[in-house]
């Protein structure tokens, strides 16, 4: 106990920093939330209530946010999960051009997501002048072009998914990849030598040996498609309430910055929406994956 | 299941790629073994012995040679329709399986007339765990057991699907030695219980020759010598495999042979017969050595080491590069505070090498 403080001391300058920029912002936060027509210019408010809360969740901006946001989770981390699975076992199964094929996997990680953004709106808007590659693809099919960013819903929540797995799936095929290649080989060898199809060996000992990494992406990959914002802005640009395709941080951000900016108290009570969302979902798989049997 | 390997070799590429040769982990390897058996397969690291176990299993296919069960040519049937089963070195138990998982998975891996019933499954599952006595931990999963717990269901495990051929990869290394001695005797009883054909692979001579009906001795891929363990130890063929056997090790003295006579230094210690003059290693065993005052070989005491039933002496030669380690037994021994002891040799523990060739010399 006597040289307690010692150890303090040695904690200050990280505690310093959490407490300036992580739990004061944190509090802030939450007081903005419940303060009813804050003024930011005069720093004034009326009173305090849930008024922020109602408002943001009666706001049609807000639940269409809510809507794109929860389609890109339900559609793009399942898939993306699953691709990078497939993706990792054709890697691992290969021994030459391995390493190239690596690294091309790879690439999407290390490339900006504006760039990238850029690319994509390239090969998928259709002008006056070109219709796009993906048009002229679809043309060479015999069918008919759509507009995938300035189009019907479906066409844009299509490209928002497929930009969304493209840039998500390098991170979790390097994970998997190296799970994979962590397994003992000769839990292989002795399945090959009982006989084991192909099919068992991979639902009964690949796929439990390397879970506690499909279940780190899974969580991982459910509170990173939740804070989509970027990709959202590469795509459609800025105004994303008007191309219909905003997310919840993408609402986070107009409330503060955006045309309609200036609006703390709402972005604060949607930025604790989200928070709340994320904390069930993340809790929820955290009970899924505890419910499973040890290994 | 008689086993006939006949003229079994394997080549690997060299990983050192400026080197173009292969390396041969296993040349040329020929034997019959009889149906029933428990061979231990023997040689220091690296010698081509688990090579030669994976040749059996399938897990590697061989350069050139034939592999028969029976009268079955089997050199080019992958491991799952030989029917081996294989004990790994780890044991490999799927670590998310209970112990009962683990034991049924060769069984349901079994497909359409082969398949087993739900109950004859559990039955023969049971019946294999009660045969390694397991029976009462098959709820457990593998990291809830002791390594020779592990290495029974392992076994279990290997067995439960009938195989016609048991083999095992360095069973006992992962054990410590008291479990050692237990889990050996073990495999011998389970191995008499169910008479399938066994060979297991150890660096560690005492663990083959205890419980193997026959033993191997390789060396860098070459097999040395095929024998009954005592064999084997009394009638060495080289050097090498005098070396291998037995602790404490053989005794090498350099020595020679002139006129039917053993020289060891300038002494003559044995009669030779038969062998014509030259330069030998001659190899001692340890039990060899018996105190005599008037005994030929004369060497420089270092130490006394008493064991109960028998006494350690260690002493030096001029003949012999390392110390001496001569057992004998305990009412014989030499004083502590002597300098100097002398020993008679029995004749059948004395081996002769020639020098160049370290091949065994006899009359």
């Amino acid at each position: 106990m006597k040289r307690n403080w010692k150890g303090w001391l040695y904690l200050l300058p990280a505690m310093l920093f959490l407490g300036f920029f992580m739990v004061y912002p944190l509090i802030d936060v939450l007081i903005y939330s419940f303060e009813e027509g804050y003024n930011s210019a005069s720093q004034t408010y009326f009173g305090v209530g849930l008024y922020n809360y109602s408002y943001v969740l009666h706001d049609p901006y807000f639940l269409q946010a809510v809507k794109n946001t929860f389609l890109l989770v339900i559609i793009t981390v399942p898939l993306s999960t699953g691709l990078a699975l497939l993706i990792s076992l054709g890697l691992n199964s290969i021994k030459p051009l391995r390493n190239l094929f690596q690294t091309v996997y790879f690439l999407p990680y290390v490339t900006n997501t504006l760039a990238v953004g850029l690319v994509f709106m390239i090969l998928f808007k259709k002008t006056a002048y070109t219709d796009g590659m993906i048009n002229l693809l679809i043309h060479a099919f015999g069918g008919q072009s759509v507009d995938f960013i300035d189009g019907p819903y479906w066409a844009k929540m299509f490209v928002m998914s497929l930009y969304t797995i493209w840039v998500v799936m390098p991170f979790k095929i390097l994970i998997l990849t190296s799970a994979l290649a962590s397994v003992n080989p000769d839990y292989y060898r002795a399945a090959r030598v009982d006989a084991t199809p192909k099919v068992r060996i991979f639902t009964r000992i690949t796929l439990p040996m390397i879970s506690p990494m499909i279940f780190y992406l899974v969580i991982t990959g459910f509170i990173g498609a939740f804070k989509a914002y970027s990709d959202e802005v590469a795509l459609f640009g800025t105004n994303l309430n008007a191309a219909g395709m905003n997310t919840i941080v993408g609402y986070v951000y107009d409330m503060l910055y955006g045309d309609s900016g200036g609006y703390p108290s709402y972005a604060s009570a949607a930025a604790l929406i989200l928070f709340a969302i994320v904390l069930t979902i993340t809790c929820v798989n955290l009970l899924a994956s505890k419910r499973r049997p040890q290994t | 299941m008689k086993i006939v390997l006949e003229h079994l070799t394997k080549r690997f590429p060299n990983r050192n790629k400026k080197v173009r040769e292969d390396v041969i982990a296993v040349n040329d390897f020929s034997f019959e073994i009889p149906d029933g058996q428990l061979i231990g397969l023997l040689g220091p690291s690296g010698c081509g012995k688990s090579t030669t176990l994976n040749l059996i299993c399938g897990l590697e296919t061989p350069s050139s040679g034939k592999i028969y069960f029976g009268q079955d040519d089997v050199t080019n049937l992958p491991p799952e329709n030989r029917g081996v089963g294989f004990v790994f070195q780890n044991y490999a138990l799927y670590p998310h399986l209970t112990v009962l998982e683990n034991i049924l998975f060769p069984l349901q891996n079994l497909k359409g007339q082969n398949r087993p019933s739900k109950e004859d499954m559990l039955r023969r599952a049971t019946e294999a765990a009660k045969l390694v006595r397991i029976d009462s931990l098959l709820e457990r999963r593998p990291s809830e057991l002791s390594g020779g717990q592990q290495q029974r269901v392992a076994i279990a495990r290997a067995l439960v699907k009938m195989p016609r051929v048991l083999l095992l990869d360095e069973p006992l290394s992962n054990l410590d030695a008291r479990l050692r001695l237990q889990t050996r005797e073990e495999i011998r009883r389970i191995q008499r219980e169910t008479k399938i054909t066994t060979v297991f692979v150890t660096h560690d001579q005492e663990e083959a020759m205890s419980i193997s009906d026959l033993i191997v001795v390789m060396k860098d891929g070459v097999v040395q010598q095929i024998g009954k363990p005592q064999d084997v130890y009394d009638d060495p063929v080289n050097l090498f495999v005098s070396k291998f056997l037995g602790t404490p090790p053989i005794n090498v003295f350099a020595g020679r042979v002139r006129g039917g006579q053993l020289l060891l230094g300038d002494d003559a210690v044995l009669p030779a017969p038969g062998i014509p003059d030259q330069e030998v290693w001659a190899g001692i065993r340890p039990e060899g050595f018996v105190p005599d005052a008037n005994g030929a070989l004369q060497c420089d005491l270092i130490q006394v080491e008493v064991m109960g039933r028998d006494t350690s002496v260690v002493c030096r030669h001029g003949a012999c590069e390392q110390a001496i380690r001569a057992i004998v037994a305990s009412e014989a021994r030499p004083n502590a505070g002597e300098t100097k002891v002398r020993f008679a040799l029995k004749p059948n523990k004395v081996h002769l090498f020639a020098k160049a060739t370290e091949a065994r010399l006899s009359a």
